[in-house]
Formats: C-alpha cells, structure tokens, sequence
C-alpha cells in the first residue's frame, strides 16, 4: 500500500492530498459544529467560504490554468445566484425535499452560467492579454446592471418575469395571482429567500469542483489548456484547436462560478446584484494570485484564509480594510520581489538551522 | 436644443474621462500595468482640494496646484514603494499590488475624512446662457473641455518635442535599449507617474466640481471608464485616450438621457466590446502580432 | 568527418522541381505553386514553386532575411498566404488554420524554441499526440474506461518516441530545464507525435557543436528511413545541408534563385553571389 502511493505521480499525490485536506476539514468542523463549539458568527461563515472556494477553484482554471487573465466573475456568480434562487424558489411545491431541490437549482445555475459564459467566451476569447481582461470587465459590469433591472415572481400559474430597464415598472406589473410570491425585486434583489444552502451541500460543491477541475487538468485536454497558455503558437502548430480549448476553460469555470453563486444566493434570505460588483470579482482574483496560479489547493486555502481575515479584523474594526489592503501589498511584494525575496533567503535559512 | 446640452454635458464628461485616460495611457505605455489605483489618486485630489478650500479658505487656483502637488508626490511614492520592486514580475503580480494599493488609498480616506460624503463646492460657479437661455452649460463645463484641450496639446508636445518625452516613448518601446542607450528608466518611470497623478489630481477637481458629492470611493467608477477609454482609443496612445475618453462621456450622457440611465453604464461597455471586436487594438492602437 | 551518405538519382516531376528517383511513381507530398506573401507594400515571398517527393530530404536555404521562416509560416498557416496554392497530399490547403494543416499532415519546429517549458518532456510529447489519442472532455473528467485507455497508449508511445534520441529517462524532467540542444530533439519528438507526412525542420542545428551536428545529420536520416516521411529543413549549415539534403531550393529576396542537388547548387553562380556577393568588375 505504502509503495503504491509512493510510485505514484507527485501531482496525483497532491491532488490525493488536497482532496483529503478538504474531507478533514469538513469532518472537523461539522464535529465541532455539533459540538456547540462554534460561534454562531463562525457557522455562518461556513457556506459563503465554501462558494468562495468554489469560485477561486472556477477562476483558477481560467487565470492560473488557460493564463487569461478575467476580472468579470462575479458575473457568473451572479448569473447563477439569481438563477439558482428563481428555480429553488419556483420549484417550492414541486420538490419537497430541500437538498435536491439545492442540487436542482445548483445545476440550474451551473446551466445558465455556463451559456452566459459560452455567449460571452466567444468574443471574449478573440482578443489577448490586458484586452481581454477590459472586456470580462465590461461583461462583468453589464450582467450587474441587467440583473438590477430584473423583477420576477412566481404563482401558480408559473414564472412571471419583466425587465425593467428604465425604472417605470413595479412588482404590481407582474400581474400575479394571489397565491404568487415576488422572488426578485429589481434592485432591491432577492427577496424573502428560504435559505437552504447547507455547509453539507458546500463540502459537496466543493468536492465536485475539485474532481471536475482536478481530473480535467490531469486529462488530454487540460494538457491542451496548458499547452495553448504556455505557446500558443506551438499548441497550433500541434494540432490544437486553441479556441476551443480556451472556451472549454472559460464555460467550466463560469458553469462553476454559477453553482458558487445558487450556494450563495440561496444562503441569504435576500441578496442585491450590486454585491457582485468588480471589487467582488478581485476580491477572487486575489484569491487566486495569493493562492499560487495553477494551484488548487493554494486557492482554497487562500480563499478561506482571506474570508476569515477581515472577520477576524472586526476588533480594530475601522483599520481593518487597511490592514487587508497593507496584508495584500506586503505579500504581494515579498512573494514577488526579487530585492525582497534575497533578503528573505539570507533570513530563513538561518532560521531552519536554528530549527534543526 | 436639449440634443445640444446633453451633447455638451457628455462632452465635459468626456473631458474628465480623457484626463484621467491620459494617466493611465502614459503609465500603461511606459509600465505595461493597470494602475487600478490611479482612480484613487483622483479621489486624493478631490479631497486634497476640498480641503484647501473649504478648511483653509485658500483660493481654488492655489488648492488646485496644491492637490496636484501632493498628487504627484503620492504617485511618485506609490510607485517607489509599491511598483518599483515588482520591475520583473508577471503583469498580474503587479495587478494585484496596484488593487492593494487601491484599497489602501481608499480605507485611509475612509478613515480620515468618514463615510458621509463631502459636498465639494465647484471652482467656478454660474451657467452660460445661449439663444435666449434655451441653452444653458455651466462655467464648470466649458473650464473642464478647455482644461482638457489644453492638457492633451501640452502634453502631446511634451512627448513629440522635449529630450524626456523622446526618453519617455523610447522607454515604452524598449526598456532594454532605452537602458543601453543612457536613458535612466527608472527615473524616467517616475517622471511618467509625476505627470499622470498630476493629472488624476486635475480631474479630480473637475469632476467634483461637475458632481458635487466627494466620499473615498468617488475615484474608482470613474476610473474604471477612463481606463475603458483608454482601451476604448488605443491604450499607450495619448490622442486615444482623447478621443476614446470624449467619445465614452458622450456616449454616457446620451445613452442616460435617451435610453435609460439603469443600463447607461452597460450601453457605455457594450460599445467597447463591440469596438474591440472589429478593433482589437482598439481605435487608434497599433496591432503588433507576435513574431514567429 | 561525418558519416558519408547516399544520395539517390533526381528526377524532374511536371510542376517546377526535381524529387528523388525512389518517389517519382507517386504524386509529390507538397507542392507549391506561386505562393506568396506582401507584408504591407513588402514582398516578403513571391512565387514561391516547390515540389518535395514523398521521402525527400529537402533543404531551404539562403542568407539571413531571405524569408525561409516566413515560407514556413505559410506552410503552417501561421501567416495565410496572399497569392498561390498549397497542395499537401494532393489536397489543396485553402482556407485551412494551422491546427488543421497540422491534422492534415505537416508538423513543424520553430527557430527560436517553442516548447511548453512549464510541462514535463513527456507532456510535451502527449500534447503532439494530442489528436492521435483522443477521449471526450466527460470521458476525461469522469476517468472512464477510454480515459485509462488511451492515456495508457499515449504514455507507451510517447517513451518509445521519446527513445528515438535516447531522451527516455528525461521523461519526468521539466521541458524548461533541459539543455538547449536537448530542447531542439524534444521538439522534433513533439512535432513527430502528431505523425505528419511531411516535417518542418527550422535550423535544427543552430547552436550544436559539430558533434552534435554530425548526430543531428543521422538522426534526421533515420527519422526519415523510420516514419517514411518528407523532411524540408532550413539550415545555415551547409556541411549538413550539402550531406542530407537530395533536393536544395535558395531563397534570396523572397525569390528562388536556384534549385537542384548539392553539387548544383555549389556549383552555382546566382547563390555565390547571393552568399558572397557580386565580384567587382575589374
């Protein structure tokens, strides 16, 4: 058995590790949690880091893995909230049971985001570099404004949904039975939302997203992936179609994003689309640069490190943000400065002497 | 009539937007980052301003000069401290940096001037009255359009005509040959930023005299626009970032009284998606394929 | 000095070329007819005419600027030509991208090193079999059973093209990492994965010393007497070119100043005065 594993690869011996770390985790916390040993605060910490950490792993794969570099996430996050909360609020009556009422809508979400990302991939994925990334900006930005305007309800005689894009429409428009239920109220957002995310169905998410991006890596078209950002000339020249397997990256990841955004959307009993706004989709960004590019495991951890941190901050309250900010540019700096890094290597050493 | 005041009003607007391009297109020119902080920089202005003004009662050319004095010497130390060691880095370390950066500018605000916003009192006060007061376009306006004007000549012949805009444009080409050739980079770096947070600290006196209200995150929207503008023109392109940033305000301003303001910010994007498409370098960028 | 080795008879085929002997009884593996590119008011190439025979060694050759890589871009599609044909096989390579020009046949090297240096050397090699051992995106994601099949296949074949230069052992080594020349034979084993009829060698020597050279030179023959498969190469070493080459092309100002055998082409006076340039009149 010890041999087995030593003879495998030392990514798969990562891969085995990070899922591993993930299941620990979750065994631990759900026993402290039945313990009685977490604040109430901390629960409900518990589902929005684990669609966080889905989405650092769903953008991972873009920025990290295909190297394009998207600053729209939130986006698709929202895309799939919005979506996820519609179908699990209309599906009420239809499927009793929360759970795969959850799962139904996390799929729901995953479908929508995935088209959105497909539509949006296929200009998107034309252009290179700084540009591409203005563009996923833009996206970004657009898919907020539209999903501000969106008023929807539900009744008995299905979904009534209007658009209304220049402010004169209510939720008096909708024309609903007496039995509807508004669902979302323009830019007020979500409304009245059974919360049914469960840390359960995070640890799950969580996991599938690990399997699906982990064994897509580790497969001929992750390969591919890799090949197109490290030379794309190169990846042609072999036979790759690199369009394909950019848009291949880009729908996983927004398809993921999606499924984050219905566990997020469906944690909260009402939610704005302004809460997925540029500085959402950085605050993942920045999960993922601090996480390692390409690595995993690096993203999850980074993702609930840097959830906590400002959580953890709320004694200095006011300061906090800045120490968030002055945290973020001091590793930026020292994990990346040359100048920085030498002394860093004259220090630690030293230290694993002592140590030894 | 009213087609003319709003085109004017998207005229000044993209006046605003056009400076605070032109800081951005010179530093992502030169530096080959987004300075996602550069808004922030304006946001300093705003308040360094608002300040000299309302607290000590000084005259708006001196708080003026004053927010760009202390605008320039904040840029120069961001990008000291915070960009400089960063040289050899990937694009997205130094991304990030500037986004710390940015957030950093923002809750030191957040902390020193409060969360209730600021009502800035504007540099020039009063409207032109034209064709028997149908139209009318505020002093505020025609000040930002000539500021603007005079900005992008000025430093069009900056960079055409003196020895360190020549070594500015040779930077941006090549930083190795600009080295070999006895140009300091570093310095010339610096200088880049001086000019483009001088600028931000302009805009933002403009744009808070446009829309009075000052609070720590006024700089980030408009910085983002003006970054799509620059893209929008041809990032590195100093008529580009002109003429996408005049292009954008118009498009904005019509786009919000015709259309429908909800949607005036997607309108505004929209058109940059589509303009990258047919263009990807954008409107006046040069597209250098890679060589093989 | 190098190993001595034979040289077929050359005989002239209908379109342009002369192709070795051997290869006369089948229709030619590219054939090239007008191709040529302008880059702004540039002519770049212009009436570019080749033929290459089904197990020729073919060398470009001609002085630095002449546009041998750029012939190659158009090969490969990388720059879509502005005038002529590309026949591959017969077929004519119109309106194709660079990933279908590869899938149709033609796989190349490039001058300055394309390598995927982040991946292992045997990645390298299982992204050129990329097409050869293929699985659905599900059957990936999934493991199912064609996933552990073709992977399997796909790992015995690349240690067994990789040994074509005794590179076995590097397998697991970062492509980054390696030797220069060793970078070299790794993307001559990539480009040979996507098992092309006809390989693009873009001066597959440069920077080996002669001993290497003089490797090189065996290994390119025997790479042909293996897979059986067309070899154009551009060199600037002429003692490799004028040993393995059977047919020669001179490119000089984007034109073909001279065509034939080794012995042809030295002996003639358009290419030394293209190399040398002009004697002054005395």
């Amino acid at each position: 058995m010890l041999n087995k594993i030593k003879n495998l690869k030392s990514t798969t011996k990562v891969d085995f590790a990070t899922y591993f770390g993930v299941i620990v985790a979750f065994i631990v916390i759900t026993i402290l949690m039945n313990q009685g040993m977490l604040k109430r605060a901390h629960v409900g910490m518990l589902v929005p880091i684990c669609s966080y950490i889905t989405m650092a792993v769903a953008l991972n794969l873009v920025v990290g893995i295909s190297g394009e570099l998207s600053l729209g996430h939130a986006g698709f996050m929202s895309i799939g909230a919005f979506t996820g909360v519609i179908a699990a609020m209309s599906l009420t009556s239809a499927i009793p049971s929360e759970p795969i009422r959850l799962a139904v809508a996390m799929v729901v979400a995953a479908v929508c985001s995935g088209a959105a990302g497909a539509v949006i991939g296929i200009p998107v994925l034309r252009l290179r570099g700084d540009y591409l990334a203005i563009v996923t900006l833009a996206f970004g930005e657009i898919i907020k404004e539209l999903m501000n305007c969106l008023i929807v309800g539900h009744d008995s005689e299905g979904l009534h949904i209007i658009f209304n894009y220049n402010g004169s429409k209510s939720v008096e428009d909708l024309h609903m039975l007496t039995d509807g239920a508004v669902i979302v109220k323009g830019a007020q957002g979500t409304v009245n939302v059974d919360t049914i995310s469960t840390f359960a169905a995070g640890f799950v998410l969580v996991m599938v997203t690990l399997v699906i991006v982990l064994n897509l890596v580790r497969s001929r078209s992750g390969r591919a992936i890799l090949a197109c950002r490290d030379n794309r000339i190169a990846a042609e020249s072999v036979g790759i179609n690199v369009t394909s397997y950019k848009m291949m990256a880009f729908v996983t990841s927004a398809a993921l994003a999606g499924a984050a955004g219905a566990l997020y959307g469906l944690n909260f009993s009402s939610m704005q689309a302004t809460k997925f706004d540029f500085n959402q989709s950085i605050l993942v960004l920045v999960f993922v640069v601090l996480g390692g590019l390409g690595n995993i495991w690096g993203s999850i951890i980074a993702a609930t490190v840097l959830y906590i941190l400002p959580e953890a901050l709320r004694e200095v309250a006011d300061l906090r943000m800045l120490v968030y900010a002055i945290v973020l540019i001091v590793v930026m700096l020292a994990t990346n400065s040359p100048a920085v890094k030498n002394v860093l290597s004259k220090i630690l050493p030293k230290r694993r002497k002592e140590m030894d | 009539m009213e087609f003319l005041s709003y085109l004017i009003s998207g005229i000044s607007l993209g006046s605003v937007y056009a400076i605070i391009a032109l800081g951005y297109t010179m530093v992502y020119g030169i530096a080959k980052m987004l300075n996602f902080a550069h808004g922030d920089v304006i946001m300093v202005g705003g308040y360094i301003s608002f300040c000299a003004m309302s607290y000590l009662d000084l005259p708006w050319p001196i708080a003026v000069l004053l927010a760009m004095l202390v605008c320039t010497v904040l840029g120069v130390v961001i990008e000291g401290l915070a960009y400089k060691p960063l040289r050899q880095a990937t694009s997205l370390a130094v991304l990030i940096t500037a986004i710390g950066v940015s957030y950093f500018l923002q809750n030191a605000a957040l902390l020193i001037f409060g969360a209730t916003p600021k009502v800035y009192t504007p540099i020039i006060s009063g409207t032109l009255k034209l064709f028997g007061g149908q139209l009318s376009i505020s002093y505020v306006s025609l000040v930002t359009i000539a500021a603007c004007i005079v900005i992008m000549i000025a430093l069009t012949l900056f960079t055409d005509k003196t020895k360190m805009g020549k070594a500015m444009r040779a930077c941006s080409e090549d930083k190795g040959a600009a080295q070999l050739m006895g140009i300091n980079v570093n310095g010339t770096i610096s200088l880049t930023f001086a000019i483009g947070s001088a600028l931000a600290a302009v805009a933002g006196v403009l744009l808070c005299s446009s829309y009075p209200t000052l609070m720590n995150t006024t700089g980030s929207m408009p910085g983002i626009k003006a970054f799509t503008a620059a893209v929008f023109g041809g990032i590195g392109s100093i008529p580009g970032a002109f003429l996408g940033g005049i292009l954008l305000g118009i498009i904005e301003s019509l786009a919000k009284a015709y259309i429908s303001t909800q949607l005036a910010n997607s309108i505004v994007f929209g058109v940059l998606i589509v303009i990258l498409l047919v263009r990807p370098a954008g409107l006046l960028g040069k597209y250098v394929p890679e060589k093989v | 000095m190098a190993k001595k080795f034979d040289k077929p008879k050359m005989v002239p085929v209908p379109s342009h070329s002369i192709i070795p002997e051997r290869d006369a009884s089948k229709s030619p593996i590219l054939e090239c007819s007008h191709l040529g590119i302008d880059f702004g008011g540039l002519r770049a190439v212009d009436d570019f005419n080749i033929a290459i025979g089904r197990t020729e060694i073919a060398g470009l050759i001609g002085p630095n600027g002449a546009g041998k890589t750029t012939v190659f871009n158009l090969l490969t599609k990388v720059y879509q030509p502005t005038r002529g044909t590309i026949l591959l096989d017969g077929m004519d390579t119109a309106g194709k991208n660079s990933a279908q020009i590869n899938r149709m046949g033609i796989a190349r090297t490039f001058q300055n090193i394309r390598l995927f240096s982040d991946m292992s050397v045997e990645d390298n090699v299982k992204v050129g079999l990329h097409n050869a051992n293929a699985y659905s995106m599900a059957s990936g994601i999934l493991r199912l059973p064609n996933y552990w099949i073709q992977e399997k296949a796909a790992h015995e074949r690349a240690l067994e093209l990789l040994s074509i230069f005794d590179m076995q052992d590097m397998a697991n080594m970062k492509a980054g990492s390696l030797p220069y020349g060793a970078q070299r034979r790794l993307e001559i084993v990539r480009a040979l994965a996507t098992n092309p009829k006809l390989l693009l060698l873009d001066e597959p020597a440069a920077g080996m010393n002669p001993s290497e050279t003089a490797e090189l030179m065996e290994n390119i023959v025997r790479i042909r007497d293996m897979f059986q498969i067309a070899i154009l190469l551009i060199e600037h070493d002429m003692s490799l070119v004028m040993s393995i080459c059977e047919g020669i092309c001179v490119l000089d100002f984007g034109q073909i100043i001279a065509k034939g055998t080794a012995e042809e082409i030295q002996a003639n006076p358009a290419v030394i005065e293209a190399y040398l340039g002009k004697k002054k009149e005395a």
